[in-house]
């Protein structure tokens, strides 16, 4: 959505593709020296004190705000609907209402939406790999005559905003030009799309252009073909930014909304973000049953996160080194 | 065929002769192997889309009927609609809550875990888990928090100190900054952290000699954590304000455009005309003046932002 933005990022910032994720690690390690506060100033009562009070704020203050939601919605997931409305902030409860976690899994269609959720964000990573690196593997490495034709020309939808093409984006997937056929529900129309990502193609080829061409030049030479370089030197060389690339497409097509809801109308193949979307429009599920709905939304990505969260957090400062 | 017989017909030109067979073996044929799946979906998803909408936007069409071209009719129905002025203003609000009060948020959460010698994972988690949630649940738990009664839960909460009970999503005038509030929270985290990987990149000579010159933590955060950031600053500003011109979830799950039409947002409006209204063309328009806009925005502050930047 945001082209115009992150075309400038990129052009700012090229090094900081090259070894992103190192300089990360690094960048941590540099961080720990010390900040604006020396360890002078916090020998100094008064500056002990103030920090002290800050972070205790800052404690309470991030605690109820990042955790409060998740914490609030565990507890009406397992309460009654009279109860979640007159004693919303009611701290002791009874978790006697179990049933509603299975009544949002099978009722409310929330374990086949999760389910579809998963087959959306596997199938746009695979469609959004396959794509970037293959396209960016021929505009860096191959080279032929006309690559920078096709170079330019992807670059230049970057510096156009998203909404100039959502409505014929979606006349395209209810009839296909040429072949002629309506991808409207099936997950093509969600996958597919994924792939056409710039952003994406344009950062890959700019890792690729930083692999030394002797690596390669030594490959071809030991007879390997252009297939044979990419998938056993120049793909195992560029793992971080690929799983940089693959973690960003799988937490936007998690979170993705209304491109799903337009393309996915059959509510047996909607992902969970649609499900839930059509409750805040009406539902005929109880209160009680929807926010157990919510919870189980919300808790699969929070425990993946909480298993994962090294990872994940390196993987996305280090996208923010791309951008910035 | 033609165009190969003509070249082999000049044979003074500097340019050899177009081979086959030379350009199988150079990795011709493997090059457009690789190209074909890029290509074709770029042209389909991408390059087709943003030709088609330009296209569409000079069109009546209804998906039924052939296409008629219509000139300049789909604009001028755009900008004479009597909700235009409203929703182009409550995008506009929108943006400037979201930098007043929404953008200052991450920086301070950045540069207060940076400071952090113990524990700062564990703030670095809290900060980060509203991020996680799907907004699509995060909007309904926060639909609820909003509950305009004295029971809801923000309400019960302000109610300890003494405030409210507040409106929240149902007043004209509260609902878009309630807007701003849930986008702030949701938003916060996952800027933060990318804040903090450049606040680590700042050299930490620069707070040394600042210190000797006898600056104090607030002059050494205000004269050299801020400029420091300042490219990454613009950066987020900028992504920042073509985002919330492209706002939808939210005002669509959260009050639909209301009250009043108090959070009819652009996109709602491309989204009512394409979507509700099946008027397509109405729908390009509007989409290709929001694109031409953000394109004149992006240029202006690139040049803005530049000229402010020392290098």
């Amino acid at each position: 959505m945001s082209a115009i933005g992150t075309q400038v990022t990129v052009s700012l910032v090229e090094p900081a593709v090259l070894d992103a994720v190192p300089r990360a690690k690094k960048k941590l390690v540099v961080a720990k020296e010390r900040g604006a506060i020396s360890s002078a100033d916090r020998k100094r009562p008064i500056v002990k004190a103030s920090m002290w009070i800050i972070q205790i704020l800052m404690f309470i203050g991030l605690l109820v705000a990042g955790f409060g939601p998740i914490a609030w919605s565990a507890r009406a997931a397992v309460s009654g609907s009279q109860q979640i409305i007159t004693d919303p902030t009611g701290i002791w409860f009874s978790p006697v209402f179990w049933v509603n976690l299975v009544h949002a899994w099978n009722g409310a269609q929330i374990g086949s939406s999760l389910g579809n959720t998963v087959i959306v964000a596997v199938g746009c990573t695979i469609s959004t790999l396959f794509i970037s690196t293959t396209g960016a593997y021929l505009l860096s490495v191959l080279r032929p005559k006309w690559s920078p034709v096709l170079s330019g020309a992807v670059l230049a939808t970057l510096f156009l905003p998203g909404v100039i093409s959502l409505v014929p984006l979606y006349l395209t997937i209810l009839h296909m030009p040429v072949i002629g056929v309506s991808l409207q529900n099936t997950f093509w129309a969600v996958w597919l799309p994924a792939g056409a990502s710039a952003f994406n193609v344009i950062v890959l080829k700019r890792f690729f252009d930083s692999i030394p061409r002797e690596l390669i030049e030594a490959a071809k030479i030991d007879g390997a073909g252009p297939l044979r370089v990419l998938t056993t030197l120049v793909i195992p060389l560029s793992r971080p930014i690929i799983g940089v690339v693959a973690l960003l497409t799988i937490v936007a097509s998690w979170k993705d909304f209304l491109w799903p809801m337009l393309v996915l109308t059959d509510p047996n193949l909607q992902p969970v973000s649609v499900t839930l979307g059509g409750f805040a429009n009406g539902t005929s599920q109880p209160f009680s049953v929807q926010m157990a709905a919510v919870f189980l939304t919300i808790i699969i990505p929070v425990i993946l996160f909480a298993i994962f969260q090294k990872q994940f957090l390196r993987g996305v400062s280090s996208a923010g080194g791309i951008k910035g | 065929m033609s165009k190969t017989l003509a070249i082999e017909l000049r044979p003074t030109s500097r340019r050899k002769p177009f081979n086959v067979v030379r350009w199988y073996q150079s990795g011709g044929f493997t090059a457009v192997l690789f190209a074909v799946p890029i290509v074709l979906i770029f042209l389909y998803f991408t390059w087709g889309p943003i030709v088609q909408g330009v296209v569409l936007s000079v069109q009546r069409t209804n998906l039924v009927s052939a296409a008629s071209w219509v000139g300049l009719k789909n604009f001028e129905f755009v900008l004479t609609d009597p909700g235009l002025p409203q929703a182009a203003l409550n995008t506009g609000y929108y943006a400037l809550l979201g930098l007043v009060f929404g953008f200052p948020v991450p920086i301070l959460i950045a540069v207060f875990i940076n400071e952090l010698r113990k524990y700062d994972w564990m703030y670095n988690l809290l900060a980060y888990l509203p991020a996680v949630v799907p907004p699509v649940a995060g909007i309904l738990l926060w639909k609820f928090f909003y509950d305009p009664s004295g029971e809801g839960i923000f309400n019960t909460m302000l109610g300890w100190f003494g405030v409210g009970p507040l409106p929240w999503l149902n007043s004209e005038a509260m609902a878009m900054p309630s807007l701003v509030l849930y986008t702030t929270w949701a938003g916060a985290g996952a800027t933060a952290i990318i804040y903090l990987a450049a606040i680590g990149g700042i050299s930490s000579e620069l707070y040394e000699a600042a210190e000797i010159d006898g600056a104090g933590i607030w002059s050494r955060l205000w004269h050299i954590t801020i400029p420091q950031l300042r490219n990454i600053i613009f950066i987020m500003m900028l992504l920042q304000l073509i985002g919330t011109f492209q706002l939808f979830t939210e005002p669509f799950l959260f009050t639909g455009g209301g009250p009043n039409n108090a959070t009819q947002t652009i996109m709602l409006k491309i989204y009512n005309y394409a979507f509700i209204n099946g008027d397509y063309g109405a729908a390009t328009a509007l989409s290709v003046l929001l694109a031409i806009f953000l394109c004149l925005l992006s240029v202006v502050y690139h040049f803005v932002t530049k000229r402010w930047s020392p290098s």
